[in-house]
């Protein structure tokens, strides 16, 4: 186990399609999460930020970017890329640098300006690129391998395009009152199944969007949150940023081939099981303990994958889980309170930050319109491009 | 003018009737790679083995399949238009214990498939250039074809167009 650090603010930019400066968005997110926390800037001794790959240079050096548009104030910074984990790499920079006692108090933040449509690899001719050759030579985009997905576990789980509608009907309904989310209306499963095909069986309202976002959080050394009143404050216990274990046999974003199993064994779990047990490992925290979830649904069969991978329940067992109402309010865990991606799209350097925000809120018990009644322990997960992922468990 | 026909990605496949994909062994763990690895074997622990070239299976077992509903973004190149949606097969290749994605060749629909079904590798054109300056030039690449497959059995299925918003 691992020492804990201590959540003192958070702070979130409402996601869309403003089509602003990325700058703005983490801007404001951090002058919520300063507010939060009830300290100054000039309190802050570290920024981490993680990067956005589609808004030029300032993007890819987050972490100054954001140190200036606050005012230079002389500290050191990290700036963070791991595609959707991104996030919680800069999450897990700050944390060291607070284990490490080279600094008390950390700003964490990520902000995205997205265009409008699929995310598509950068330009040129570049045959050395697996993420540009599988839009060349397959037309593969993201929702390819969420269709992938979604096709094996109806034929290996029997599950519906029914039980994928029935998701985003959750989330839709979990994200009404969230004021940070983008799209806050409520869908019946005919509306859902009524949109168009995007990635066979997956449909348009079963896949995310990309947004426009910004998310931020003040993290700090336990002894001095409790000397500046935040002694209650909720804890990070465990944070995952693990990369699969060869061979990896699920076939992962961008490649065109899994690893072959033909040499070396298996290994006995997943790439995505193994992002929460990594997790679950540092914070001595089990699946049974979790009150409340916030995990990547890019696509509704992706939420339940994540409910077997971070062992919420048994191989195959999540479409009951759902149709049994054990992952919305009331149920034993509750999964994407905040509405999830269904309702944010997704802000890809934000997104894993947004998700232990939603969480730090729910357990202070904060989360007005969408609160888990009694929410003590909670986890997030992500998985993205190149073999990244991360997950994060938080408790009061 | 006879057209010329090159690879789409040179090294990746035969040109041969019969197509192969060109993969590479780590001699030591008997591990396959595709895209062909040649710097170094990825299989942890062998390192220093020897990677050679192999063709791989022609035929295997859909793994999953799914459509690209909507006109993939560049550097995809729509070989129709208005375009036609094609469906992404990935196939499980026995002896090589590997799964490899590609398209299905035009015309085959999720209507037409089951996972598990024996697929053959076929090669097709991903696109054309009539203004090269040695003549008309066909790229081809691999695609999955189920094997007994004649022909359409149906009208495509999925919508067309642009996606509004989607990842």
């Amino acid at each position: 186990m691992v020492d804990d650090v201590s959540i003192i603010g958070v702070g979130m930019h409402p996601w869309g399609k403003w089509g602003r400066n990325f700058v703005e968005y983490g801007v404001a997110a951090i002058g919520d999460a300063i507010a939060d926390a009830g300290i100054d800037y000039r309190d802050v001794q570290f920024v981490a930020g993680a990067n956005t790959m589609r808004n030029g240079y300032p993007g890819y050096i987050a972490g100054a970017t954001f140190a200036q548009a606050m005012g230079w104030t002389g500290i050191p910074v990290t700036s963070a890329y791991g595609a959707c984990a991104s996030g919680v790499m800069a999450i897990e920079a700050a944390r060291q640098r607070i284990l490490a006692g080279l600094c008390d108090v950390a700003l964490v933040v990520g902000a995205d300006t997205t265009p409008k449509g699929f995310l598509a690899p950068t330009k040129g001719e570049r045959q050395n690129d697996p993420d540009w050759l599988r839009f060349r030579l397959l037309g593969a985009t993201n929702p390819t391998y969420f269709g992938l997905y979604a096709r094996r576990r109806m034929d290996v789980y029997g599950a519906t395009e029914e039980d994928f509608a029935a998701v985003k009907v959750k989330n839709a309904r979990h994200g009404l009152a969230n004021p940070y989310a983008r799209y806050r209306k409520e869908y019946t499963v005919e509306e859902v199944m009524a949109s168009p095909v995007v990635a066979d069986p997956l449909r348009l309202l079963h896949i995310c969007a990309t947004s426009d976002g910004g998310a931020a959080m003040i993290i700090a050394s336990n002894e001095w949150a409790a000397a500046h009143g935040h002694s209650d404050a909720v804890k990070i216990k465990g944070v995952s940023t693990v990369t699969p274990t060869f061979p990896n046999t699920v076939i992962e974003m961008p490649n065109f081939a899994t690893d072959s199993a033909a040499g070396l064994p298996v290994p006995d779990r997943t790439f995505k099981q193994a992002i929460g047990d990594a997790a679950y490992a540092q914070a001595g925290i089990g699946p049974d303990e979790i009150d409340v979830a916030e995990v990547y649904d890019l696509s509704a069969a992706l939420e339940l994958d994540w409910y077997e991978d971070l062992g919420f329940c048994g191989p195959g067992e999540a479409e009951k889980l759902l149709r049994d109402g054990q992952t919305t309010f009331g149920g034993r865990t509750v999964v994407n309170p905040s509405g999830g991606l269904a309702c944010f799209g997704e802000a890809v350097p934000a997104q894993a930050i947004a998700q232990v925000c939603e969480l730090t809120w729910q357990l202070r018990g904060q989360a007005e319109g969408r609160q888990t009644e009694g929410a003590r322990v909670g986890i997030s997960a992500n998985q993205g491009l190149f073999g990244h992922g991360s997950s994060v468990i938080v408790a009061k | 003018m006879p057209r010329n026909r090159v690879a789409a990605i040179e090294g990746w496949f035969t040109l041969d009737d019969e197509p192969r994909l060109i993969g590479t062994k780590c001699v030591d763990s008997g591990t396959y790679f595709f895209p062909p690895e040649t710097t170094m074997s990825r299989a942890p622990g062998h390192s220093t083995s020897e990677l050679v070239p192999v063709e791989l299976s022609r035929t295997g077992k859909l793994w999953s399949y799914t459509n690209a509903g909507y006109k993939p973004p560049e550097p995809y190149i729509a070989v129709t238009d208005p375009y036609e949606p094609f469906l992404i097969a990935a196939v499980e290749l026995e002896a090589e214990k590997i799964v490899v994605l590609g398209q299905c060749v035009a015309g085959v629909t999720s209507a037409d498939v089951t996972v598990g079904d024996e697929m053959e590798l076929v090669l097709d054109t991903l696109y054309s250039d009539e203004d090269a300056a040695d003549g008309p030039t066909d790229h081809v690449v691999w695609k999955w074809k189920p094997i007994g497959w004649t022909g359409p059995a149906n009208a495509a299925s999925g919508a067309s167009g642009t996606a509004e918003g989607g990842q």
